[in-house]
């Protein structure tokens, strides 16, 4: 049987025109996807988890059971992941947290939060992906790689994708790459401009000068000559319109958030003098949806607690790294997504320390250092459900094959009616 | 069976205007008003003695789910620390002001005596996520606009003179997007600003198309009247916000003639002076124009003093007000279909601008004489929370109200403006219009706004009160299809209310005419562009056509 426009369930790109072949509840050939996108869909039934407690195996029953009695006997507990699951997941995760009184905190903690606060103190400028494919004729890539992290997002939105505007796709565009060191992206660029490590809020506010016509009076800024800066400036302003993509090589870099504001404020500068916009390079294929379904509930996009009965917003209070390194918590749901493999060590230690309930479809670092292991029906295989692209542009996944498992949103249904009852 | 006794009857649409009868209520619906002779005792009985009895109220617009009111609340965690909302037995925790989360959205306008609500602007590509989060805001029966007048599509059969596929292709937008309405922002002008240009008035050419707002706001009329749908066309006119933009909109009304249309927030397209140093209301034209033109109704957009979080379509409006207030800006153009812009802002009543912009709302509200079609909204959360509704019915009810606080403005409001000449105070009845049956009427939603048989019993009963604010900010009782929803102005009972959509007859032959730009130009499959049924999960289908 074949299934045509299938969405993979991987990446923030979340491409939608995937072709599977299925046959038996087995997928036998996944086509249209990149390498990643194949691997998924074609090894979806390895390596999955187990419901388990202490490492012997259990009924999924017995296994919420347990979770459920973990959770409510526990004082601040953390609920933690979420990008690697449907919003309507999401939804219950939330739901648990409230009632629970406890944390809740998504992958985005220890990737784009910086993002969120750059955003909530900026603003940002920004379009769909389709409109950068359609219009984009100046492409930066800072500190991202997608040749690597987002494989077709050059063929379906940017470098190489033809639209509207761009008809002869990358022979109509300029692409200018940023980045510490010569990626993958930077061989598809016209312009390398190699950075000094920690050095790019230096570089970012310096071109927000340079577009003023405001010069710096020395030869080169974190470690790229002035020159070249002028360069990108004037090409910056003179496009018809630019896009400047970026990843972790800026949030997580020195400066953070502020790094990231100095980016989303140099796009909104340039938009005095042509078009230009924003796209931060989300990583999971729903982390942009968890955000979204926290924040239309919460009010807030991550590290949120719910201790006094309303939401609290906390980045460094109630985010998950800060929260296990202090050992502020006591008990952890770990949902789609894998902390113990992530994590700084100290934070991945405390995990193993307190009580773990894990919810994943595949066995990981994080499942086999869990106290309870509840095996669930992977997104967008076997479970169907909306996700959010790194656009915010929403999505429904399929279900392509039955598992025999429920799904998230399922299981976090069966623990919030075992604490309720 | 339910009996709500004693209370003074408001319902306009059936002549009834504070005589007080008896209310009967069985199985979600209003069975009779006054005698019934059925021979049953009621199950319960709610004593309304000393309240007035309202169908419950009906927002016609609002900006309350989807993908620019979640960045506006991802923009404003400040706006929301200052009103947390913790949960209670019944009802989920979340924060509010200028933009609540979808739940206290839903109490918050139950605790008012609301029961259904509009959201005033859906991009097609991210419908399933207004629709998501509809489905999250408890108590409310809710439906959606549909954003159409910079679709690609719209744009490039008018560009064409095909006006028969712009009909076909607005009726199979409205059933891929389970929209209610056709709404139309800053015809053109969104469109434009995809290369960062507007268009400066109805006859100013976009552009990527050879069209000017004229022949988009002509085509689409045209189209919408071809296809018996409940509500007009729902529009936010060019040139919002600017002075002089009251010649705007009274070029757009003149443009379409004798055709229904519903002329949203119109606060903010009544401005007059050429720049801000000489900015005056010019409500008194749009309102001299709009009570000689009865196929014309309008929302006010009423200004309330405090914070707010402008969101709208207007791409253009909004980078404006970005660099007229330094606040931070949110921008998001929609491939092929639209854009959004947010900026947080301030009304502040010692600012001269402010004062006459809150004045503008009242005096269309005061000089449009027809209740029936002028009604009462702050376009939340741009011109103020919903949640203030309350203190706009005191206002317009009170001219001394209005003389306190036009005491408080600055003295140059005097001179700009005609609000103190104006002696009307509107009655309760009036109120009951403006706010729900007017606003049911408007929208063709047959069974809400009024209290006949066979309306859904969506009911308020608000202890009478000299202060107009207190007393509809905390009705003693609300029914929501029949069940007690809130008591004493709290939420006591939490129920899913359902999304309203328009169902037309379906004409396939239009997606052979955009199947192929859909599959260059987009950046989603067509097969995964509408939105599907696992997304009204409680709906009431209006078929059409």
């Amino acid at each position: 049987m074949q299934i045509t426009d299938v969405i993979c369930p991987f990446c923030g790109c979340l491409c939608d025109d995937i072709e599977l072949i299925i046959e038996d509840r087995k997928i036998l050939k996944a086509r249209r996807g990149c390498a990643i996108s194949r691997d998924l869909f074609l090894n979806h039934d390895n390596n999955l988890a187990e419901p388990m407690i202490d490492g012997n195996v259990v009924t999924v029953n017995e296994a919420v059971e347990e979770a459920s009695a973990i959770l409510s006997r526990s004082i601040n507990p953390l609920i933690y992941g979420l990008s690697s699951t449907t919003n309507e997941a999401v939804h219950k995760a939330i739901e648990l947290a409230e009632l629970l009184g406890g944390n809740i905190d998504t992958t985005s903690s220890v990737c784009h939060a910086p993002t969120s606060l750059a955003l909530q103190a900026e603003g940002e400028v920004t379009c769909s992906l389709g409109e950068i494919k359609n219009r984009a004729d100046l492409l930066i890539f800072w500190g991202c790689n997608p040749a690597e992290a987002h494989p077709r997002h050059f063929v379906r939105y940017s470098t190489e994708s033809k639209g509207q505007f761009i008809p002869n796709g990358r022979k109509n565009r300029s692409i200018v790459v940023v980045d510490i060191r010569r990626t993958r992206t930077a061989k598809t660029a016209d312009i390398f401009l190699q950075i000094s490590p920690n050095r790019d809020y230096a570089c970012l506010q310096v071109l927000r000068a340079i577009i003023k016509n405001e010069i710096p009076d020395c030869q080169e800024v974190a470690g790229i000559p002035v020159g070249d800066l002028v360069d990108l400036a004037e090409r910056m302003k003179g496009c018809k319109f630019g896009v400047l993509f970026f990843g972790l090589g800026l949030t997580m870099t020195v400066g953070k958030y502020l790094t990231v504001a100095a980016a989303l404020a140099l796009v909104r500068d340039l938009n005095k003098f042509t078009k230009f916009s924003v796209m931060p390079m989300r990583g999971h294929f729903n982390v942009t949806g968890a955000d979204s379904v926290l924040t239309w509930e919460s009010g807030f996009p991550y590290a949120v607690n719910f201790s006094r009965g309303y939401p609290r917003y906390g980045p460094g209070e109630f985010s998950s790294v800060d929260l296990l390194a202090r050992r502020e918590v006591d008990a952890a749901l770990i949902v789609a997504s894998d902390p113990r493999a992530n994590f700084p060590s100290q934070a991945a230690r405390v995990l193993t320390e307190i009580p773990m309930v894990a919810i994943d479809p595949h066995r990981s670092k994080t499942t086999e250092a869990a106290k309870v292991v509840i095996p669930t029906a992977a997104a967008g295989i076997s479970a169907e459900g909306t996700a959010y692209r790194m656009d915010g542009i929403p999505i429904r996944l399929r279900k392509v094959v039955d598992s025999q498992y429920p799904s998230d949103e399922d299981v976090l249904g069966m623990i919030l009616e075992r604490i309720t009852s | 069976m339910l009996k709500i006794t004693n209370g003074e009857i408001y319902d306009p649409i059936n002549g009834i205007n504070g005589d007080i009868l008896d209310l009967w209520v069985e199985d979600g619906r209003v069975v009779a008003t006054g005698e019934y002779h059925e021979g049953r005792a009621p199950d319960e009985v709610i004593d309304a003695a000393g309240a007035v009895v309202m169908p419950g109220g009906v927002d016609i617009h609002a900006h309350i789910a989807g993908s620019k009111v979640n960045l506006g609340r991802k923009l404003r965690p400040e706006d929301h620390r200052k009103d947390v909302v913790p949960k209670t037995k019944v009802t989920r925790s979340g924060v509010g002001y200028s933009v609540p989360t979808t739940h206290v959205t839903g109490y918050r306008y139950a605790a008012m005596g609301y029961t259904t609500v509009m959201e005033a602007a859906v991009p097609p590509l991210g419908a399933r996520h207004s629709h998501e989060e509809l489905g999250d805001i408890p108590l409310m029966d809710k439906g959606c606009y549909t954003l159409m007048g910079n679709n690609h599509f719209v744009l490039k059969f008018i560009e064409r003179g095909e006006q028969d596929k712009v009909r076909a292709f607005v009726s199979w937008l409205l059933g891929a997007t389970k929209g209610y309405a056709v709404k139309i922002v800053n015809p053109g002008g969104t469109d434009s600003w995809k290369w960062g240009k507007n268009v400066s008035g109805i006859d100013d050419q976009t552009i990527d198309f050879k069209v000017t707002p004229r022949q988009i706001l002509t085509a689409l009329v045209r189209a919408h009247e071809k296809l018996g749908l409940p509500h007009s066309i729902h529009l936010h006119c060019n040139n919002l916000g600017v002075p002089g933009n009251y010649r705007t909109t009274l070029q757009t009304m003149e443009a379409l003639g004798e055709s229904k249309v519903h002329i949203t927030h119109g606060q903010f397209n009544s401005y007059g002076g050429k720049s801000w140093a000489d900015f005056h209301s010019e409500a008194p034209a749009v309102a001299e124009y709009v009570n000689k033109h009865s196929n014309i109704t309008l929302d006010a957009g009423q200004v309330v003093f405090g914070d707010v979080t402008t969101m709208t379509a207007d791409g253009p409006w909004q980078a404006r007000l970005h660099r007229l207030s330094g606040n931070k800006w949110v921008n998001s153009d929609v491939e092929m279909e639209t854009g959004a812009g947010i900026v947080p802002y301030r009304f502040c009543r010692g600012n001269l601008v402010n004062a006459i912009q809150w004045t503008i709302g009242l005096e269309l509200m005061l000089l449009i004489e027809d209740p029936w079609r002028v009604f009462l909204t702050t376009d939340h959360p741009n011109a103020g929370p919903f949640m203030h509704y309350p203190q706009i019915i005191k206002i317009l009810m009170s001219k001394d109200c209005r003389d306190r606080m036009l005491a408080g403005c600055p003295k140059g409001v005097r001179g700009r403006t005609v609000l103190e000449s104006l002696k009307r105070e509107y009655s309760l009845s009036e109120i009951a219009i403006i706010t729900r049956a007017g606003t049911a009427k408007a929208l063709g939603l047959k069974n809400k706004g009024h209290l006949g048989p066979g309306a859904d019993a969506d009911i308020a009963v608000y202890p009478k009160d000299s202060d107009k604010e207190r007393m509809f900010s905390s009705p003693s009782y609300v029914l929501k299809g029949g069940e007690v929803i809130v008591k004493d102005g709290k939420v006591v009972k939490s129920v899913q209310g359902r999304t309203i959509y328009v169902e037309l007859p379906p004409e396939k032959w239009i997606e052979d005419e955009i199947k192929e730009d859909f599959e260059r130009f987009y950046s989603v499959s067509w097969a995964n562009y509408p939105v599907q049924d696992a997304y009204l999960k409680k709906s009431e289908v209006v078929k059409c056509g």
